[in-house]
């Protein structure tokens, strides 16, 4: 004990001239690996393991479907497939019928790859719903009326959910393991920033845009809760 | 640019007219079934059951040929104040959670379940008992189909939070979603009504806007014969009821000579 007091930390006795008598070099030293990975754990190994990870059914390409449109970011273009209903309620992801007026014909020249194969023939075939697995699912306590939204509020799609009519592949749909919700809700970054809209869809997300835009009595519970 | 937006003036309210009510429960059936309530494998024990609308039933205390019955549905009534000089109504007031809280822009007093943490002093709060504490987990029969008739609408509750009548709301969130999807911003009178409204068989439960002088009941509450349950509490509850009984005012704790009609 003695020799250890003897050599204490020059930073830690700088910041902490009391300390300086309790913490050797090497005790510093050790706290620090200990701190750092600590955090890893948290912040790297946590968030992996916390959320599971697995593919949709098979790959679709927002790209291909949205070649002949002018903006593929574009709420009209979205609304083709990602319709509204009659009484204002939202499709969401498209059903089997949407997609059978133009895949119908399974002899259809409508492309060669390998994911629109299995689409063929085994879900358009056998008349069977693809079970894609939605990134932007609210918990079930939660109403979102798409309506007040993008009808009313003139919001566009990607202002939420991110652009993707470009994209090319799905991503890997990721489940938080406890809640069953998926990360997009509670967002990719576990230190909880944000740069952009549609980095997460939690309740002070929606909040924050009701005020920005003047509607603060749209923040009230039931609005949203149900 | 801010839009003008169509909130802010809504009262809803209901009037349940008691000449007309038989008591056949149908408003309890419609509700429970519209809002997903819970059943218990004993539905007799009602110390334990939950009816967010509830039939009481009282009597003249006369022999034949004068007795006469009357049926009371209690709903929530969403008051607008404690009775004490408070602007909320008791029930929100005690919430420690802020997981109850009146709507300045319907009236509507709402719960959120997943913010209860079931301290049950609302349920002591209320002077009207419409307040259902969860003593277990939703159960709905397996194998009897009841899980088929779940609405989606309407989140079920967990153990340990407390439930109450909601005035029908996702019916109102429906009735704006319909009116945005047809580009309005209001809705009609008959767009947005209760489950228990809508099913009663007597048609003696109207609903709409009290502070629209348009809709039926703000014009029925102008009625001599409207009266609020426990007025002399004064915690304005939005619910009214109609009777041409005197009795019947007077068991509802507001005798007519003692008070003036109603005025909102």
């Amino acid at each position: 004990m003695k020799n250890s007091a003897e050599k204490p930390s020059s930073i830690v006795v700088a910041a902490f001239p009391a300390l300086g008598r309790y913490v050797s070099k090497g005790g510093w030293l050790c706290f620090l690996a200990g701190f750092v990975g600590a955090l890893f754990l948290g912040w790297y190994v946590f968030p992996k393991l916390l959320y599971s990870s697995q593919p949709q059914p098979f790959n679709f390409s927002h790209k291909v479907h949205l070649e002949e449109a002018d903006d593929p970011e574009d709420v009209e273009s979205c609304l083709n497939c990602h319709a509204f209903r009659d009484d204002g309620t939202f499709v969401g992801i498209p059903r089997l019928d949407k997609c059978k007026e133009c895949h119908e014909d399974p002899e259809s020249p409508l492309g060669d790859s390998d994911d629109e194969a299995t689409f063929l023939t085994n879900y358009m075939a056998e008349k069977k719903e693809v079970p894609w697995l939605s990134y932007s699912r609210q918990p079930d306590c939660v109403y979102f009326s798409h309506a007040a939204h993008v009808k009313m509020g003139e919001i566009e799609c990607k202002t939420c959910h991110g652009p993707h009519g470009g994209s090319e592949v799905l991503p890997l749909y990721r489940e938080n393991r406890i809640s069953g919700y998926p990360i997009g809700i509670w967002g990719e970054r576990i230190s909880g920033l944000k740069t952009n809209t549609w980095d997460r869809m939690k309740m002070d997300d929606c909040a924050e845009c009701h005020t920005e835009k003047g509607h603060e009595e749209n923040n009230a519970c039931f609005v949203c809760h149900k | 640019m801010k839009k003008e937006h169509d909130q802010g003036k809504y009262k809803y309210g209901m009037v349940i007219d008691l000449d007309k009510c038989t008591g056949c429960g149908t408003c309890m059936v419609a509700c429970a079934a519209e809002n997903n309530v819970s059943v218990r494998p004993d539905e007799s024990d009602k110390q334990r059951s939950i009816s967010w609308m509830q039939v009481y039933k009282a009597d003249n205390g006369k022999e034949f040929p004068e007795a006469e019955t009357v049926y009371f549905p209690r709903p929530c009534m969403h008051c607008e104040q404690d009775g004490r000089g408070g602007h909320a109504p008791s029930c929100v007031s005690v919430c420690v959670a802020t997981a109850t809280t009146l709507d300045k822009n319907t009236g509507i007093v709402s719960q959120i379940y997943t913010r209860c943490i079931g301290c049950r002093y609302c349920q002591a709060a209320c002077p009207y008992k419409a307040r259902y504490f969860n003593w277990w987990d939703a159960y709905f029969p397996v194998d009897k189909g009841l899980e088929r008739y779940l609405s989606p609408e309407v989140s079920p509750r967990m153990r340990g939070v407390i439930e109450k009548c909601s005035f029908c709301h996702h019916r109102l969130m429906r009735a704006r979603t319909k009116a945005y999807a047809d580009g309005r911003r209001k809705i009609k009178e008959n767009e947005y009504i209760t489950a228990c409204a809508e099913a009663c068989p007597a048609q003696a439960i109207t609903f709409g806007d009290l502070n629209n002088p348009k809709h039926k009941v703000a014009q029925l509450i102008k009625s001599k014969n409207a009266f609020r349950i426990l007025e002399r509490l004064n915690t304005k509850p939005k619910v009214y009821y109609l009777s041409s009984r005197d009795w019947v005012r007077k068991i509802a704790d507001n005798p007519v000579d003692e008070f003036s009609p109603i005025s909102g």
